[in-house]
């Protein structure tokens, strides 16, 4: 497996297919141009989580922080100390409800991609173009319908109320075909010859072969999770306040304006750091089993 | 327990189905038997299909069902045919400001960041491992940030603290700060700037993961067959292998332009001033959770799925040509 991944990288790097280095020059330096303006209000977030109050407030202002110091973290804590529900318990409930939820999510939504995209099923393009279809209606007039769903189901305020909704999103399902329409027919066929039940191809064969697609669904389904409380239909489903997300108590604490812009940031870093560890966790396996799997006949 | 799922899901799946005993007696029986044949993958389907209908598409059906409604949500909806929809066309001034907003807004940021997406997405599988998923991160991170960009704000904050204004007065290009999030001139423009900003999310990822899925011999074999440089393959062959992933970025990249509205409240405020940050979406949010006019603000999705709808055809049409 090693000796694949070594072998692949010698090879781009002396053969350079249909590459000239002119036009590579031209190109990264593009890509060097976007990649600053994507970061920049990145370090400006940071060095704002850093930057003590009076440089806050300094004219004109500065980008960068001169003594950098937590205190806006310490006004964090100090602003989380005086709720009622202990800032853990928060924590805890935004894990569950992303991992539950990202979980399911992905084993449901595969299950149900694989016989849309490989068994040609009766009925199934029907299925798949309400899924789709289903992406392009505006959540805010469902909120209402869902709500009275989750009541007549008995879900209301509890946490199944966020992580059931999240298994049945069109966009995992979506995402799932795509990626497996381009697996070959003979090799499933194959595995048919040799006896293998549906489930059994689909955990055995197609699942490996779709690496990178459910790695990247992974990070759409617990992003979408993460930041579930605020705004969104969440916040209607559960009321009680030991079962909220951490996402709903920071919009809910910061919404204090200007002057708050230090602490904000602060929460706006620490919000971040999961998603983006879930980030490079799946991204790195996605970049390795690339190397090794080519959707080969 | 599986059992009746399935069949449940047979019937829901199939509505010719339903005509079992009709005159097509032998076709129905034919479609029953490959069903029956291939009853495992309708298994596997089943656990989301049922979550699916009841937690999105049972309310996606009532909302259409609503919007031709009168529905306060206190009170029984009231059927009063196709008056919504007539109300916004004709009556509705501020819908026909938002309509405008939001196709100009669409028409800019849509295919802006579709391309962005897909060109940045090739230009970082070109790079070595390492550096390609620091890279990826950079790129993507804005979207995984949940609301940084209300950082933006900060930068375009109207009065001398704000960055723009700042840096603008100190190297002498304007005396006066400038109102930009208040200033009708700008504002639209700014809210494009943050879009296109926020916008290399799942189409983006997935434009990774496919062009890292692709099968490399067909480039090497495309060499072997006269392909000469780096943009005739990308035209002959990335493109056309990624057509799947292309028709999922488009369909997310569409949603996402058309329906901009989180945006637009947090930077501009809402209502904006002379409803020049106003969007279908933000409409729609007035009337349904401000007003609560329930009908009302399920016509503007309604109206609002269908211009998806439509620009979802025209751009699957012209992926089609992708490759030709």
């Amino acid at each position: 497996m090693k000796w694949t991944i070594r072998w692949r990288w010698r090879w781009r790097r002396q053969k350079k297919l249909n590459r000239s280095l002119p036009v590579d020059m031209v190109l990264f330096l593009f890509l060097a141009g976007a990649g600053v303006f994507m970061a920049v209000p990145f370090v400006f977030m940071i060095s704002t989580a850093l930057k003590p109050l009076d440089e806050l407030f300094l004219f004109p202002p500065t980008f960068f922080v001169r003594s950098p110091t937590m205190d806006n973290f310490y006004d964090l804590i100090l602003i989380f100390s005086n709720t009622w529900v202990p800032l853990s318990r928060y924590m805890f409930n935004t894990i569950f409800v992303a991992l539950t939820g990202t979980v399911g999510h992905v084993i449901l939504a595969s299950m149900a991609a694989y016989p849309l995209a490989k068994l040609k099923l009766p009925g199934g393009n029907i299925l798949f173009t309400i899924v789709v279809l289903s992406l392009m209606f505006a959540s805010q007039v469902t909120a209402i319908p869902n709500y009275l769903t989750i009541t007549w189901l008995g879900l209301l305020d509890s946490y199944w109320a966020l992580i059931f909704p999240a298994f049945a999103t069109s966009l995992g399902l979506f995402l799932m075909k795509q990626f497996m329409e381009q697996i070959p027919d003979a090799l499933i066929e194959a595995a048919k010859i040799d006896g293998a039940s549906e489930f059994r191809i689909f955990r055995s064969i197609v699942m490996p072969m779709v690496k990178p697609a459910w790695l990247t669904l992974i990070i759409f389904s617990f992003k979408g999770l993460w930041g579930t409380g605020s705004g969104g239909q969440g916040a209607s489903f559960v009321y009680s306040e030991q079962l909220k997300t951490m996402d709903y108590v920071f919009s809910q604490i910061l919404s204090g304006g200007f002057y708050r812009s230090g602490p904000m940031a602060a929460a706006a870093l620490i919000m971040m750091i999961v998603p983006v560890l879930i980030f490079v966790l799946t991204q790195s396996s996605v970049i390795q089993t690339m190397s090794t799997s080519g959707l080969k006949e | 327990m599986s059992l009746s799922n399935q069949g449940l899901q047979e019937i829901a799946t199939n509505p010719e189905l339903h005509r079992l005993g009709g005159p097509d007696k032998g076709r129905a029986a034919q479609l029953f038997r490959e069903m029956k044949m291939k009853r495992q993958g309708y298994m596997l389907l089943a656990p989301y299909f049922i979550l699916f209908f009841i937690f999105t598409a049972f309310p996606v059906l009532m909302a259409l069902g609503l919007s031709f409604t009168n529905f306060n949500i206190l009170e029984p909806p009231s059927f009063i045919g196709w008056e919504n929809y007539a109300n916004l066309f004709i009556k509705d001034d501020v819908f026909l400001i938002a309509l405008k907003n939001t196709l100009l807004f669409a028409v800019v940021t849509g295919p802006l960041s579709y391309i962005a997406c897909f060109f940045l997405a090739w230009l970082i599988n070109e790079l070595p491992p390492r550096i390609r998923s620091v890279i990826t991160l950079l790129f993507y991170a804005p979207s995984i940030s949940g609301n940084v960009y209300l950082i933006w704000q900060v930068a375009f904050s109207g009065d001398s603290f704000g960055y723009v204004n700042a840096f603008l007065m100190k190297w002498g290009f304007i005396l006066e700060p400038i109102q930009w999030l208040q200033d009708p001139k700008y504002m639209l423009f700014i809210i494009m700037i943050v879009q296109l900003w926020l916008s290399l999310g799942t189409a983006f990822l997935a434009f990774i993961a496919g062009l890292q899925g692709m099968d490399m011999s067909l480039i090497e074999a495309g060499a072997i067959d006269g392909i000469r440089n780096r943009w005739q393959e990308l035209w002959f062959i990335t493109l056309p292998s990624l057509r799947p992933m292309l028709m999922f970025g488009a369909v997310m990249q569409i949603t996402s332009s058309f329906a901009v509205a989180d945006v637009a409240t947090n930077m501009v405020g809402f209502p904006s001033p002379q409803y020049a940050g106003h969007t279908i979406v933000t409409h729609l949010n007035d009337y349904g959770s401000i007003r609560f006019e329930m009908g009302y603000a399920s016509a503007i999705a309604t109206v609002l799925f269908a211009i998806m709808l439509g620009s979802n055809l025209i751009v699957q049409k012209l992926l089609k040509k992708v490759g030709d």
